[in-house]
């Protein structure tokens, strides 16, 4: 069965039918055609998939569509503002946080997460964070390097996470 | 502007020039090509390990309404395979099945539930056959043969003996024999499999989007199997999400979905799940290893003896180079003399191997480097001091005929030394801490494809036009390891210009000339030689066209990037200027760089397969890591990493570190937790959670001291970054591992269970049952 549901998606207002067993993963690549947010396993494994719901990380893979009526849902396309990247854009970027990309937007979600709660994060803090996120390619070293400088970005008064 | 060409020129810190898409959401990957007309694509598997096929009926799904096509192995007459003399696996399987999760049968649908409910409609009837999980098994004198040209289920045996290894053991002051187990290991890239394959039938057209390290054996592939002209095929490679190996040959999820899409004659997407991604496998293979080495009382290896056993899997894929590296890369990292080899690939009822980061070096350089140290211990000699003294003296031939130019070892190691404070620290930490040495090295492209033609090696084309920007056409992959950044920082390099003006279109065939991919490190030394060639010929015509409108004499013209200028009192002509005059001529200007390797790379043939090892350039590695163990839990915790890499020259030192970083992690997922392990024959590891990637909480500070030896060959001195520092971190860790605990473990990985059992066996005396002496087994229950 089908229903509706109104959300905030990106800062647009949205009215969707989806059907009660879809994912808010599938609902958004699918329906509303926000492909930056990726697969990359069969549930809850990898953090491919983070978005953030009312600011905090979810695995969208392991939430349903439904779930998230009412409530304001951010992928990796919010982020930046008139084509310019945000601070955790641009650390993984400049930093090479992203290498093959693809677990990017989930570790950029989080990470803008993070930033929110706590503009100021020390390697704890970040390591804490972005625990359930996996990458294949960097070994990590580089995409805390990454936070790091967003989060400075941010103390200088720059973009918004 | 001089100030920019060095922010973003050879040798600078250059973020990936396709960064932007990827931390914008904007980088698209197959299985992002969400085409409203698409049919979802799913693939029916094989329960069986090794059965006769009677029947697959797919009567049933046929008739569920919404699916528009079946297919069975009856519609795959035609075989394929990455190499010519191996080309053994039907895209769905055909008379036989071979390994639980074959690919079957397949289904398009309107969508996924219809799909799927199809695929449980299927029903396959079989004989079964008895099924080896076990290289052991799979040699047994009475085993069935899993393919009926390989008797005795092996796919490739490699013997030689190069010097007199019986008289180098004769003469050493220590000889010392061990064995070593090395789990098989996935690559577990980021993006699962996907593939979207449309077919114009108006036109007899196939296009297919591939996530794949080498569109053109993809392409290659498709027309063997579709039983099509290549000319009436384009493969397109999107983004794709990391590869390490496993997309280096055509996978049968490509193939597949263009015989769905050829079949309904319109578009077909198929996206696998993570589960059948890990059974498409072309991963590590399960390596057993005895190794005998012969030392002098000063260090000197005086033979080296190696048995290596691949459980290959069920087809051959990559396996006879699997095998054969294992082999032929036992030289170029040291001076050895006496070496004998005996290598045997063995087919098993397991999803196929391939090639993984470090293509058939690295579980035998474990092995080496393990029984060095442990040698070296037992001589009273450093660890580092025994390397120091078997060092090549390049430039030099090995004695099978590897090419070495370019040896930047002595650095790598001097540097490990320094930065970890190894002479002031090592033996003297604190109980339960360790450090722990090891080398390696890894080919810069081998030096001949595969599938070789008799074309240059590799063709780059670049494009100026009225708009004054330059295009880099190659089909090089960009798979993420910066393989497009690099082309076009040369490219700038070479024209001296900012890379803001050099744009590049990489992979789709329509477009790009032919290229081998992004397989053994190839690209920057081979591609990137090309592309200097061709910004050399687009130099030289701008430079002659510059000389007209100037009215001088083109060695009188001076290239400043920017500015072409006859004379220091010259204002000069601005490229836009340059690049007008030049069009003049033709038109669109377009030239071609190209590379072949030297016939002196090649390898020799003092065997059969000789060839395989051969490159234009080694990369080496050293690398220092401290640990601590937990002697409570058997927990092993990497404290840091400390690795040099000599990569020849650093053309974009970001790119070199996150390359070096990524293989040292790698190769610590492989050292420490990372496991395929099977129940009869069912791969029980098929996701994130018991296939145990190391997450950020596990994974230490990596310290990369870059080492600049300028091969003579390479693009600017230039040799691969993205392999050779894999390999060493895995006996690095266990020399580590041993030095804070006086356990030696030569079965990989050292999980935490393995060294409390160790640690057990060592503090308490054996039981009378000997228990505490079983080792877990692997590919087994």
């Amino acid at each position: 069965m089908a229903r509706l549901i109104e959300l905030t998606l990106n800062g647009r207002r949205r009215i969707d039918a989806v059907s009660e067993n879809r994912l808010l993963l599938d609902y958004v690549r699918e329906q509303a055609g926000l492909t930056g947010t990726k697969t990359g396993c069969d549930g809850g494994e990898c953090g491919a998939c983070t978005v953030l719901v009312d600011d905090h990380p979810r695995l969208s893979c392991l939430t349903l569509a439904a779930a998230v009526a009412g409530r304001r849902v951010d992928t990796i396309e919010a982020l930046g503002s008139a084509g310019a990247l945000s601070a955790v854009q641009r650390g993984f970027h400049e930093k090479l946080g992203s290498q093959c990309g693809y677990c990017t937007p989930g570790f950029i979600m989080a990470c803008a997460g993070l930033l929110r709660r706590n503009p100021n994060p020390g390697p704890e803090d970040i390591r804490s964070a972005l625990g359930s996120n996996i990458c294949r390619c960097t070994g990590y070293v580089k995409i805390i390097e990454a936070v790091e400088f967003a989060s400075r970005l941010l103390a200088e008064g720059g973009t918004a996470p | 502007m001089n100030e920019m060409t060095r922010l973003t020129g050879i040798g600078g810190h250059v973020p990936l020039v396709d960064g932007p898409e990827k931390v914008s959401g904007r980088a698209k990957y197959t299985a992002d090509f969400i085409e409203p007309d698409a049919l979802v694509g799913r693939i029916y598997r094989s329960p069986y390990a090794h059965a006769e096929i009677l029947e697959v009926d797919t009567s049933q799904a046929e008739r569920l309404p919404g699916v528009k096509a079946v297919l069975t192995g009856a519609d795959c007459a035609r075989t394929f395979g990455v190499l010519p003399i191996a080309r053994t696996e039907h895209p769905l399987a055909r008379d036989k099945v071979r390994y639980k999760g074959e690919p079957v049968a397949a289904v398009a649908a309107v969508d996924a539930e219809t799909a799927e409910r199809a695929i449980r409609l299927i029903r396959m009837r079989v004989r079964e056959l008895p099924a080896y999980f076990t290289a052991r098994a799979a040699l047994a004198a009475d085993a069935v043969a899993l393919h009926a040209k390989k008797a005795g289920n092996i796919e490739r045996d490699v013997n030689f003996e190069l010097g007199s290894v019986e008289g180098g053991f004769a003469v050493a002051d220590l000889v010392r024999a061990a064995t070593y187990n090395c789990a098989e290991v996935c690559q577990n890239q980021m993006e699962m499999h996907a593939a979207l394959a449309r077919y114009d039938r108006v036109r007899d057209r196939m296009t297919v989007y591939a996530s794949t390290q080498v569109p053109y054996y993809v392409h290659l592939m498709l027309a063997q199997i579709l039983e099509l002209e290549m000319s009436r095929i384009r493969v397109v490679k999107p983004f794709v999400g990391g590869g390490f190996g496993c997309r280096t040959e055509c996978l049968n999820i490509e193939l597949i979905t263009a015989l769905l899409a050829r079949k309904v004659g319109g578009a077909v997407r198929t996206v696998i799940s993570r589960e059948e991604t890990f059974i498409t496998h072309r991963g590590r293979p399960e390596t057993d290893i005895t190794l005998k080495i012969g030392l002098s009382r000063d260090g000197r290896i005086t033979a080296v003896d190696c048995e290596c056993i691949q459980r290959g899997g069920a087809h051959s894929g990559y396996g006879v180079v699997t095998i054969l590296y294992a082999g032929s890369m036992l030289y170029a990292l040291y001076d050895l003399n006496n070496v004998r080899y005996a290598g045997r690939r063995v087919l098993t009822n397991t999803p196929p191997c391939g090639a993984f980061r470090g293509h058939g070096t690295v579980d035998v350089r474990f092995a080496f480097e393990s029984l060095l140290d442990e040698m070296a211990a037992e001589l009273g000699l450093d660890a580092m001091a025994v390397r120091r003294a078997n060092y090549l003296q390049a430039p030099t031939f090995t004695d099978n005929d590897l090419m070495v130019n370019s040896y930047g070892l002595p650095a790598c190691v001097d540097w490990v030394e320094r930065e970890s404070g190894w002479l002031a620290r090592k033996g003297r930490l604190p109980k339960g801490k360790g450090l722990g040495f090891a080398c390696s090295h890894y080919i810069s492209g081998a030096s001949k494809p595969v599938n070789w033609t008799g074309e240059p090696h590799a063709t780059v084309k670049l494009k100026v036009d009225f708009d004054s920007s330059i295009v880099v056409l190659t089909g090089a992959a960009e798979i993420g390891q910066g393989s497009s950044t690099v082309l076009v920082q040369t490219v700038a390099e070479v024209l001296g210009l900012d890379t803001s003006r050099v744009r590049i279109v990489s992979g789709d065939s329509d477009v790009v000339p032919k290229d081998n991919g992004s397989y053994s490190s190839r690209v920057t030394f081979i591609v990137g030689n090309a592309a200097i060639d061709a910004a050399n010929k687009l130099k030289g015509l701008l430079l002659a066209a510059a000389a007209r409108r100037l009215e001088a004499e083109p060695g009188d013209v001076e290239c400043l990037g920017e500015v072409y200028r006859a004379g220091a009192q010259d204002k000069g002509l601005a490229f836009e200027e340059v690049v007008a005059e030049a069009l003049k001529d033709s038109g669109t200007i377009t030239v071609t760089g190209t590379y072949s390797t030297i016939p002196e790379s090649h390898g020799g043939k003092k065997y059969r397969g000789a060839a395989i090892g051969g490159t234009m350039g080694y990369s080496y590695s050293a690398q220092v890591v401290e640990v601590s163990v937990d002697e409570e839990t058997g927990q092993v915790d990497v404290d840091k990493v400390w690795v040099a890499h000599d990569c020849g020259k650093a053309l974009n030192r970001l790119s070199v570190e996150g390359q070096v970083q990524g293989s040292v992690w790698m190769g610590m997922g492989q050292a420490m937790s990372e496991e395929a392990r099977y129940h009869d024959g069912l791969l029980l590891t098929a996701n994130m959670l018991d296939y145990r990637v190391p997450t950020i909480k596990d994974s230490p500070p990596i310290a990369v001291g870059i080492v600049e030896s300028n091969d003579p060959h390479g693009p600017f001195g230039a040799k691969e970054a993205g392999e050779g520092s894999l390999a060493a971190f895995l006996p690095a860790l266990t020399n580590a591992i041993a030095d804070a605990t006086g356990a030696r473990f030569n079965n990989l990985p050292v999980t935490p269970d393995r060294v409390f059992a160790a640690l057990e066996r060592r503090a308490r005396p054996l039981g009378e049952d000997g228990s505490t002496q079983r080792k877990r087994g692997t590919g087994g229950a």
